[in-house]
């Protein structure tokens, strides 16, 4: 290696570095804050802690209704998650395996509707939906999902489909399948990675997502970003439970990540070039 | 017998999901373009008003504010993004043996909503650093950034860079990967510099990337509500605020029904017309291979 790339090489190092360092800074505040006392904190934010205080997280667990949220949450993201897997699917399946007129303006309308922002929606949305929503409102945010996810998932479903060779279904077929036997044991298995990428995109957002879930949930069903802003709005004076809060808002997602890092940088590539 | 097997195939496989999508996303969209056009209270409509609940949104010096405001924010944060975003995918394709554990912390901030980076964020702009700035005789940040309008752009600009740029990171580093190493190799052998090959071979061979990371922070710019609202809460006397939260506001906070859903349809145009745009462009770049 010559020594005018070693030095660029170098020179990347730090900067990279530098930058990996303010990225998680905000974390690493928060949680330093999370462990210290009221009069700690305004007296310098950025001292490690002198005795560290658990109470914080005891407080925040219990305020914030920690794990009643944590609940709701994976309730409701597994749930939506499992049944846009199985529409979309099926969906994409049906679109991409019938060459008709009408399965080609289907599959625009869902790409053109991608480009429709929630907010266009959300005022007609709940006035006419609010019945359902009194009615059982976790049911109505997952049924909810499931209309707002169709049409990334089917379009992700889609493009991989397209590229399985249809003698497979011809095969299946002949030796007598149904149509949706050849698709559940055959055809569905072979679509793993793309499952993989569908579940961690539509996972990743409905885990987060904030407006919907704000317009839909009571209190009793709330999920744990807004349980989080919630709780973060009525304590902010308390800024050590406070920043306990926020830590244990953020854990779960990034043990998650950590576990199936690899899955999820696929998975957003493949969801993003398609 | 094969037209009863179709019917029987679109019953089983399209005709629950195509139902869900049509009850939750073109009945509502139908419907609200439809309200606009009538005295709608949020419960019933008893007549069209022609084009009165536009005429009224485009009177209000408020839902301009916020359209130059949400302007201003989708330009300056594109930009930036996209800039900080690819500058990190060159760190994470480099040689760098580090280079995993970089990407890893760069993305970290993405997996989390944008409520709860909001608020660690406000903890930081009002309190962290106003008591370091205290404490240092540090100027710039005596006064929370969040009580000044400009100041609180550049804080909103700050966040979405911060949280965004991992994703856009990933697209990109996509794009590079793509490119055929023996391009890469030829171009060396022929004496390129690392800049040149970034600019006449890397970025034309990878626009495909740019077109996909320009669509998605520029609808992103358009749609952000949690971390504005987390952020800056609209504030300091509602200068801040966000399209997206100045139609909630209309709506759900003072009840305008008609005008907030008329904003929302304006919402739509634009963005629509935006991303057109962009797209059209964009794809001028791309290189046939």
């Amino acid at each position: 290696m010559s020594k005018r790339a070693r030095l660029g090489k170098r020179i990347t190092f730090v900067v990279g570095v530098i930058l990996a360092f303010a990225y998680v800074f905000p974390f690493f505040l928060v949680f330093v804050n999370s462990l210290k006392l009221k009069y700690d904190i305004l007296e310098n934010p950025l001292s490690i802690p002198v005795s560290i205080t658990w109470d914080n997280f005891q407080q925040a667990l219990e305020k914030m209704n920690f794990f009643r949220s944590l609940t709701n949450s994976i309730i409701i993201t597994v749930l939506s998650v499992s049944l846009l897997i199985f529409f979309s699917s099926m969906l994409a399946y049906y679109l991409a395996r019938t060459k008709k007129k009408h399965t080609k303006y289907i599959f625009m309308i869902l790409v053109t509707s991608m480009i429709v922002p929630f907010q266009a929606l959300m005022i007609p949305f709940m006035a006419r939906f609010a019945p359902f929503v009194s009615w059982n409102n976790r049911g109505a945010l997952i049924f909810f999902y499931i209309g707002f996810g169709t049409a990334l998932s089917t379009f992700l479903y889609h493009g991989f489909i397209s590229n399985i060779p249809t003698e497979i279904d011809e095969a299946a077929s002949i030796d007598g399948a149904s149509d949706l036997t050849a698709f559940w044991k055959i055809i569905f298995p072979m679509m793993r990675p793309i499952t993989a990428t569908v579940s961690i995109i539509n996972a990743l957002w409905i885990w987060n997502d904030f407006l919907l879930p704000r317009l839909v949930l009571t209190d009793e069903s709330q999920t744990l970003p807004l349980s989080t802003y919630l709780f973060y709005g009525q304590y902010s004076i308390e800024y050590g439970q406070a920043m306990a809060g926020l830590v244990l808002a953020v854990i779960p997602i990034v043990i998650f990540y950590l576990v199936l890092q690899k899955q999820f940088i696929s998975g957003i590539s493949q969801g993003a070039v398609k | 017998m094969a037209s009863k097997r179709t019917a029987k195939k679109f019953l089983q496989f399209s005709f629950l999901p195509l139902a869900i999508f049509t009850i939750v996303l073109i009945v509502p969209f139908v419907n609200g373009v439809y309200y606009t056009f009538t005295d709608w209270d949020g419960f019933e409509a008893t007549k069209l008003v022609g084009f009165d609940n536009y005429i009224k949104s485009f009177q209000d010096p408020t839902f301009w504010a916020t359209l130059r405001f949400t302007a201003l924010f989708v330009v300056v944060s594109m930009v930036a993004v996209n800039a900080v975003a690819f500058g990190l995918a060159l760190i994470v394709t480099s040689k760098l043996r580090s280079r995993n554990i970089l990407r890893t912390f760069f993305f970290v901030p993405n997996l989390i909503g944008g409520v709860v980076l909001g608020v660690i964020w406000q903890f930081i702009f009002n309190s962290a650093l106003v008591s370091i700035a205290n404490k240092y005789d540090w100027e710039l940040f005596k006064e929370s950034w969040l009580n000044d309008t400009n100041k609180a752009f550049w804080a909103l600009i700050i966040v979405t860079v911060w949280q965004s740029s991992g994703y856009m990171m990933i697209v990109y580093i996509t794009g590079l990967i793509s490119i055929e190493q023996d391009v890469l190799e030829a171009s060396q052998i022929d004496g390129a510099s690392p800049a040149r090959t970034l600019f006449t071979i890397k970025i034309p061979l990878m626009a495909q990337a740019f077109t996909i990371a320009l669509f998605l922070t520029l609808r992103g710019g358009f749609m952000a509500y949690d971390v504005n609202l987390a952020l800056t809460g609209g504030g300091p006397f509602r200068e801040t605020e966000l399209i997206s939260m100045h139609i909630f506001q209309d709506a759900f906070a003072n009840g305008n029904f008609g005008t907030g859903q008329s904003k929302a349809v304006v919402m739509f145009i634009v963005v629509a017309l935006a991303a057109l745009v962009q797209v059209t462009v964009s794809k001028r770049y791309e290189v046939q291979r």
